[in-house]
């Protein structure tokens, strides 16, 4: 085997240049893919770690029934009792969640005492969210950041605030009916302006809990929602099947589920982004396939075509076809490999760079986001096979015609 | 046992609807450690029974035994086998691999086709590149040699299986006349050094003054028995 692909190798410098120039191309294509993965990637990651930590969290528990009435903010669903210790227990057992935060979602009246509106409110363990959702805090564009939220004060969406001109230190009355229909209102002082994001809960206002359980008069612990952060996001497919398999298929009486889960993918329309993302990264996927296809097989069919003679010599002195083929394959196996291996060594050292000069860029509120870009030995790897399984692919049929070729016909080729 | 014993060999080709008869009914026999010339004017199918001869195209009709084996019911891979076994060729250009220097060019088919341990094979190399007086050559590329020389590498790669039978087609075409009497005064003292029988296909008096035994073809058809030298 090895005199094959010394032979193979030798071909190859015959035609240095051609060489040269299809190496090229693959290693384009190699660097195109391998940087288009690394950034797009880490803007997805980037962009996921924004929705997530600032304010879905990785995964939510609700009460069965309650996302398909969440526009109204149901206060007739909420978990307790039982329930609700079923839930911690199981979560405060779970080695992979690393913390979780228990909220009640409202909807009121806010009232600068000159005009009132609607809205919804977000009302939360500040220690419990500032643990689940880390960059909640961020988001506050205006007023204290520390210690998120104490008794008595309000976050105001940025939206609100304009509208209703309230500004920190303000007081503000929120006016909400309980589950019964009884009416209550509290005053409030404005702790800060909170910029909105988009998806479920991404413009509503935070409140302590203390205060909406107070504003509601419940005095049972009951809440809307359980938002989880988990230890690794990369596991959250099976730490999901998991909590689904031991809370999602607990049944109440009537035989119904109790609880639904949800990953943040089925609560952000921006899971919708990350899906387009990799619809991209496959069609660039899909276009380096084709530019080796190409490639590769335009080079082999050259190469054969003008060793037809030799071809006809090697097989006269008695080279068996399957020989004949392996010598084409090797050929193209080895552009493949030496086109791939620049491609990786160039990509990584651009990803190197990148990281060493710091490119930084700004999403929606947020200035100056770093753009990290990184790939994983997976997907080098998994871009390297899929080259060099192409690149063989692709000579194998002008490989074919020349393992099957007639001694005396290519003898007589000139 | 002779090396080649043909008997009623036909050859036809179809070119569109015609049928074209190349080799009419031959029958010769060649003897081992011959020096033999099949002669005749272009298109007599001198090559067409070479290429028989050499498991390279298979008759239509008639025997074809080569070193005692019917090789005209060999499939493509036992022909090629085959080949690589008892065969050695002798082209007119002389078709050395060009990225492949002197040295393993003679190499190639002890490498390539029968697969020989690596002292073995660089001893047998250096024996065939002393017995065609190129054994100061072995490191240089086809392309840093003359005609003359490459024609020795070629019948060097032809003896180095130690193959009995080397068929040579029009081997001295693109030589100069004394470049050309060199190579045939190589190929007999490799016939008497080797025992190898060596079958020409040629244009070329010196070569048919050279040989043996001469077979002269038209039309496809032998219009002798071979038997002695004269044309």
């Amino acid at each position: 085997m090895f005199n094959i692909f010394n032979l193979a190798l030798r071909n190859l410098r015959r035609y240095m240049r051609r060489t040269l120039l299809t190496s090229t191309l693959i290693t384009l294509g190699v660097v195109a893919v391998l940087l288009f993965i690394s950034i797009a990637g880490s803007f997805k990651n980037m962009m996921i770690g924004q929705v997530t930590d600032s304010m879905l969290g990785h995964m939510q528990i609700h009460k069965k029934g309650y996302m398909a009435s969440m526009d109204s903010l149901p206060l007739d669903k909420n978990m307790k009792g039982k329930q609700l210790q079923k839930v911690t227990d199981e979560l405060d057992q779970n080695s992979n969640i690393e913390a979780y935060s228990m909220r009640i979602k409202l909807g009121a009246m806010f009232s600068n005492y000159k005009e009132t509106t609607n809205i919804r409110l977000n009302a939360v363990n500040p220690e419990q969210e500032l643990k689940t959702v880390p960059m909640l805090a961020k988001r506050i564009i205006e007023g204290k950041k520390e210690g998120l939220i104490a008794k008595g004060e309000i976050l105001v969406p940025e939206l609100i605030a304009k509208g209703m001109k309230v500004t920190i230190g303000d007081s503000i009355v929120l006016v909400a009916t309980n589950k019964d229909g009884s009416v209550n209102a509290l005053p409030f002082v404005v702790r800060g302006i909170l910029e909105g994001i988009s998806g479920p809960g991404g413009r509503d206002g935070v409140i302590h809990i203390n205060d909406a359980k107070n504003l509601l008069r419940i005095d049972d612990n009951g809440v809307s929602e359980i938002a989880i952060r988990l230890k690794n996001i990369q596991t959250m497919e099976s730490d999901f099947a998991g909590l689904k398999q031991n809370l999602g298929s607990l049944k109440n009486k009537m035989d119904k589920p109790v609880f639904e889960i949800h990953t943040w993918e089925k609560l952000s329309p921006f899971f919708n982004i990350a899906r387009m993302i990799d619809l991209m990264t496959l069609f660039i996927k899909v276009m380096l396939v084709a530019i080796v296809l190409v490639s590769i097989m335009n080079v082999m069919i050259m190469a054969v075509y003008e060793r037809i003679n030799e071809i006809g010599t090697i097989a006269a002195i008695g080279t068996v076809p399957s020989k004949i083929l392996s010598l084409f394959v090797v050929e193209g196996f080895l552009l493949g490999c030496f086109g791939t291996f620049i491609g990786v060594i160039i990509s990584l050292i651009s990803i190197a760079a990148m990281n060493v000069s710091k490119i930084s860029f700004d999403f929606g509120r947020q200035k100056g986001l770093l753009l990290s870009p990184t790939i994983g030995a997976t997907e080098v790897i998994t871009i390297s096979l899929i080259v060099i399984g192409i690149s063989v692919l692709a000579s194998l049929q002008p490989a074919w015609k020349a393992a099957r070729m007639d001694p005396i016909t290519a003898l007589r080729h000139v | 046992m002779p090396v080649v014993e043909a008997k009623q060999l036909e050859k036809t080709y179809i070119a569109g609807d015609i049928a074209v008869k190349a080799i009419q009914g031959v029958s010769f026999t060649i003897e081992q450690a011959s020096f033999v010339s099949f002669v005749g004017p272009s298109g007599s199918g001198k090559s067409t029974l070479l290429n028989m001869i050499g498991c390279l195209d298979p008759p239509t009709k008639g025997s074809l035994q080569v070193m005692g084996k019917d090789i005209t019911i060999l499939t493509r891979k036992q022909a090629a086998i085959f080949r690589g076994k008892h065969i050695g060729f002798v082209f007119q250009d002389f078709n050395l691999i060009p990225v492949l220097t002197v040295f393993e060019n003679i190499e190639y088919p002890l490498l390539m086709v029968q697969n020989w341990p690596k002292k073995k094979r660089t001893e047998q190399v250096n024996n065939l590149l002393k017995a065609v007086g190129m054994a100061d050559q072995g490191h240089k590329f086809p392309s840093q040699i003359s005609g003359g020389q490459k024609q020795r590498v070629a019948v060097a790669r032809a003896l180095v299986t130690n193959a009995s039978l080397v068929l040579a087609d029009e081997p001295t075409a693109n030589l100069d006349r004394t470049t050309a009497n060199n190579i045939i005064e190589l190929m007999k003292n490799m016939r008497d050094e080797f025992g190898t029988s060596f079958i020409f296909s040629t244009h070329d008096p010196k070569i048919m003054n050279n040989a043996e035994t001469i077979f002269t073809l038209e039309d496809g058809q032998l219009l002798n028995n071979g038997g002695g030298n004269h044309v």
